[in-house]
């Protein structure tokens, strides 16, 4: 099987951007590359990570800036054409600002900066993000954010609810909704969402940071066990299809 | 002949449908220094820059522009812009 291609992008400032390529790479075996927001294209990759971090020290607001870097036209194209496109805490940020994603997010309504493990509970399991959970499944992964407070207009949050584009919602370990397990005051609870097309992935929490055995918390690993069962069967369907023709 | 220099002032606040914790904790601060007539404390951001123009309507072009795009984001916030000649 060829190995996935994962493309990090670095903005100044980011700071997950080792730990994306670290489980990419080392942890799950792909291949892994940093992609400098300077450059003007992607190049050969099949996922595109916008990391977590402080892009230009959140100046302004968060990923307000990083999203006039001259790689983001690329990543705009790249995700219109359907590839698919994580983004991370301040990924996420830079996702809702480039307009890849709709709503924003807002200061924590506790104004403060948190950094802790979270239970979420995983909406769906038809996407190549999540294939490998089931459905309603709770998973442990940590955030560290300040303004993850995800916020959009009421139409804005009846479409992606009928449409299905939350992915994760911050739960109880039981898969509870409740406001104790919401750390942010987001809507919802929402954690995750993807765009209608469901190739674009916007969330909080750090799935990278929870796929180290060393650490004890591995549940992020699905996420990246996802993305690589995809192209997996991806691979093996056009290898049929050839052995079909032939 | 030089380009006349306009002085542009733009103030972002969060839109009225937002909450802001951050004004809520101010104006609590606000009260117990005993101003308890005092309400609606809302934060918001203060940017100002110099634009190059041939006339008024151009700099304020170039203003309302680069506030729509990148100095507000229209989910979250509203804009105020006043553009002057610089003396």
């Amino acid at each position: 099987m060829k190995k996935v291609r994962f493309g990090i992008v670095v903005f100044p400032g980011s700071n997950c951007d080792h730990d994306a390529h670290y489980t990419a790479g080392t942890i799950m075996g792909q291949e892994a590359r940093f992609i400098w927001h300077k450059e003007g294209s992607l190049g050969d990759v099949d996922v595109v990570i916008l990391p977590g971090g402080f892009s230009y020290g959140d100046y302004l607001r968060c990923g307000a800036i990083a999203r006039f870097s001259p790689i983001m036209k690329d990543v705009v194209q790249f995700a219109e054409r359907g590839g698919p496109v994580i983004g991370i805490c301040n990924g996420f940020q830079v996702l809702t600002e480039a307009g890849l994603l709709p709503g924003v997010l807002l200061r924590n309504a506790s104004l403060r900066f948190i950094c802790k493990y979270v239970h979420l509970r995983v909406e769906r399991n038809d996407l190549l993000w999540t294939n490998r959970c089931t459905a309603g499944e709770v998973i442990e992964v940590p955030i560290a954010h300040g303004d993850g407070n995800y916020f959009g207009e009421p139409d804005v949050i009846r479409r992606l609810e009928e449409g299905g584009q939350v992915v994760f919602r911050y739960c109880e370990p039981d898969g509870r909704l409740t406001e104790s397990a919401n750390p942010n005051g987001a809507v919802n609870n929402i954690a995750g969402i993807v765009n209608e097309r469901g190739n674009v992935l916007g969330l909080m929490p750090h799935p990278e940071r929870a796929a180290d055995e060393a650490l004890r918390h591995v549940d992020g690993r699905k996420v990246f066990d996802s993305i690589v069962a995809h192209f997996v069967a991806q691979q093996t369907s056009a290898a049929l299809a050839t052995a079909e023709r032939s | 002949m030089s380009v006349p220099v306009y002085n542009a002032r733009i103030i972002v606040t969060l839109r009225k449908s937002i909450l802001d914790p951050q004004g809520k904790a101010v104006e609590l601060g606000i009260h117990t220094m005993g101003y308890t007539n005092v309400e609606q404390v809302r934060i918001g951001k203060f940017i100002e820059m110099q634009i190059d123009a041939p006339n008024q309507g151009a700099a304020e072009k170039v203003a309302r522009e680069a506030a729509q795009k990148l100095l507000a984001n229209p989910v979250m916030e509203d804009f105020h812009i006043v553009v002057e000649k610089a003396s």
